[in-house]
């Protein structure tokens, strides 16, 4: 049930976005979901793409620092409220979130949000048991 | 193995006088074929019949890398250009290069000093030695070829550069020795590692590394990565090149100074004083075989120091141990003195970073600032800011305990520190004072 997130490091300065970018095009793999956490001096680009290990081949060659991590993709009901009652199950399990962010695509009416957990077996196990539907990749890599 | 038991093994005494003989012949020859050195010696009022003993050689001029480019580019040569059988110089990262030439003997001279140099790594010809140093201008290549083709080894002359071929070749031709920079052994290591080989598999038992100062914990981490013995060469062009000290494999501790061909001092870098043998200071050398390009009392700034007790292989010579430092890459911050070296053992002392890493000293009003840059590598490297945050104050604590000095520590993208001929530029100092 886990989906595979590629992360970038890069510094703070002009163009380090632009060869990721750039890298993937010429590469043609298809970003799916994308965020960028930083600090004043360095970046942290999180990445879901179609094709995770010809895009982490190209990114490396292209001279990248790349990680792969292990990250949930969760359907969270649109309407107002629906992350909420994810985030009480979570906490209510003490399951920790590190981070998460929202999937660009939808799957079918509902939005899809990606959770990064420090005990991931355990979270899919929570989320499973309190009937929230969690992604497999191959289904996120495609949406 | 010894390859030259004659000289090698010498007696103290009698190496001792061989040595006076050698540098009385060299004095003579200087003071009157090159200019520089007429008047240099002039200029201190020592004539080349003053040096009576070893111990007078301290009354004779310093040469430096400054005067070298004074003389750009033959003006140091003590014979004519028709004698000059080759030319090298050194990477000039900063204004010229220095240029040093070669008679046929002295080309001689080199390879006979570089076989000593493989035998002491123990060594036959039996032996495939990768040679991945420099072809060209940079000694390096070159000085190892003649040697390996001298001992009877076989020489693979891949030169630097183009690391996914060097890795088929390595698996497929089998060479038993690896001669290059430890930084490009730890490169080879990496890029290996991200094409699927085990590098640990491949058939190189020897490691014989130089070119730039390395730490004992780089050593280690060759030595396993690779699975190899890792030994210490020094060498550099203006003195003659690779081959003027080895490490033996008996003993693995201090390279092995040919001193039937070099004078060795070690001096301190502010005053120019000798110190005894034992004490940290700038390794100085007086060359006397060199036919063209003969140099007195060279300051390499190279700081080491020497280990005068007998060795276990049989060798009668003093040894250097590695090299700590540069003493122009010595950079005063706020009154304290910071070698880059110390800055890479802290460095090296995290898991999973690497060595490649740059001090940028500024000047903020009247306050110096220390930033040093490290390249994230692929282990060190998480996709939690927090992670990399942590381990950023770790370095910065790390660096003001052991240094004393305040710095900032920034994570910077692979590769991306400015690299001369594989090496990165340790220390930029951007004060204009
Ligand atoms: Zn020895």
């Amino acid at each position: 049930m886990k989906v595979e997130q590629i992360s970038i490091f890069l510094e703070n300065k002009p163009g380090g976005l632009s060869l990721v970018t750039k890298t993937l095009k010429d590469a043609n793999i298809n970003i799916r979901a994308l965020t960028l956490a930083d600090t004043s001096d360095f970046g942290i680009l999180r990445l879901i793409v179609d094709h995770v290990d010809k895009a982490k081949k190209a990114l490396k060659e292209a001279g990248l620092a790349v990680g792969l991590t292990h990250v949930v993709a969760v359907e969270v009901p649109d309407k107002p409220g629906g992350l909420n009652g994810i985030i009480e199950i979570l906490s209510k399990a003490g399951v920790n979130v590190e981070y998460m962010y929202a999937f660009i695509e939808r799957s079918g009416q509902n939005a899809v949000i990606i959770f990064r957990f420090d005990q991931v077996e355990q979270a899919i196990d929570v989320l499973l048991k309190n009937g929230v539907t969690v992604l497999p990749g191959e289904k996120v890599y495609s949406l | 193995m010894i390859y030259n038991e004659e000289f090698e093994t010498l007696p103290r005494e009698a190496l001792e006088s061989l040595k006076l003989n050698r540098l009385k012949q060299v004095s003579e020859r200087v003071y009157h074929t090159v200019g520089f050195y007429k008047k240099a010696f002039d200029e201190v009022g020592v004539r080349p019949e003053d040096i009576k003993s070893l111990d007078d050689l301290k009354r004779l001029p310093f040469t430096t890398k400054q005067d070298l480019r004074d003389n750009y580019p033959y003006g140091m040569f003590a014979v004519p250009m028709s004698r000059i059988v080759r030319v090298h110089a050194s990477s000039g990262t900063t204004g010229k290069a220095t240029v040093v030439g070669y008679t046929k003997r002295d080309i001689d001279v080199w390879a006979e000093l570089m076989a000593r140099c493989f035998a002491a790594a123990g060594l036959t010809s039996h032996d495939i030695i990768h040679n991945a140093y420099g072809y060209g201008l940079f000694t390096g290549g070159l000085g190892v070829h003649y040697g390996a083709e001298k001992l009877g080894a076989s020489v693979i002359p891949i030169s630097g550069g183009s690391t996914k071929r060097q890795i088929m070749l390595l698996q497929d031709f089998g060479p038993t020795v690896l001669c290059c920079t430890p930084s490009f052994a730890l490169h080879l290591a990496k890029v290996g590692e991200e094409m699927g080989v085990d590098m640990r598999t491949l058939k190189l038992r020897i490691g014989i590394f130089g070119g730039e100062p390395w730490t004992d914990k780089m050593k280690a981490e060759i030595e396993k990565k690779l699975n190899l013995k890792a030994l210490d060469i020094y060498g550099l062009s203006e003195v003659m090149g690779p081959g003027v000290a080895m490490e033996c494999i008996e003993a693995r501790n201090g390279m092995h100074i040919f001193e039937d061909s070099f004078i060795v001092e070690t001096i301190d870098p502010k005053t120019g004083q000798t110190l005894s043998p034992g004490e940290k200071g700038e390794m100085v050398f007086t060359t006397l075989t060199k036919e063209a390009f003969p140099l007195i009392r060279y300051r390499t700034r190279d700081i080491s120091q020497l280990i005068v007790e007998p060795c276990k292989c049989g060798r009668t010579s003093v040894r250097m141990s590695k090299i700590s430092g540069r003493s122009d890459d010595m950079v005063i911050v706020r009154g304290v003195n910071v070698f880059p070296s110390q800055v890479e053992e802290v460095i090296m002392k995290v898991e999973g970073l690497e060595p490649h890493y740059q001090l940028i000293v500024e000047r903020q009003g009247t306050l110096d600032t220390l930033e040093v840059q490290i390249e994230v590598s692929e282990k060190i490297f998480s996709d939690e800011i927090r992670k990399l945050q942590v381990m950023e104050k770790k370095l910065t604590k790390d660096i003001k305990d052991y240094l004393g000095v305040i710095a900032k520590v920034k994570l910077v993208e692979p590769n991306s520190l400015q690299r001369v001929e594989g090496k990165t530029q340790k220390v930029i100092d951007k004060r204009k004072i």
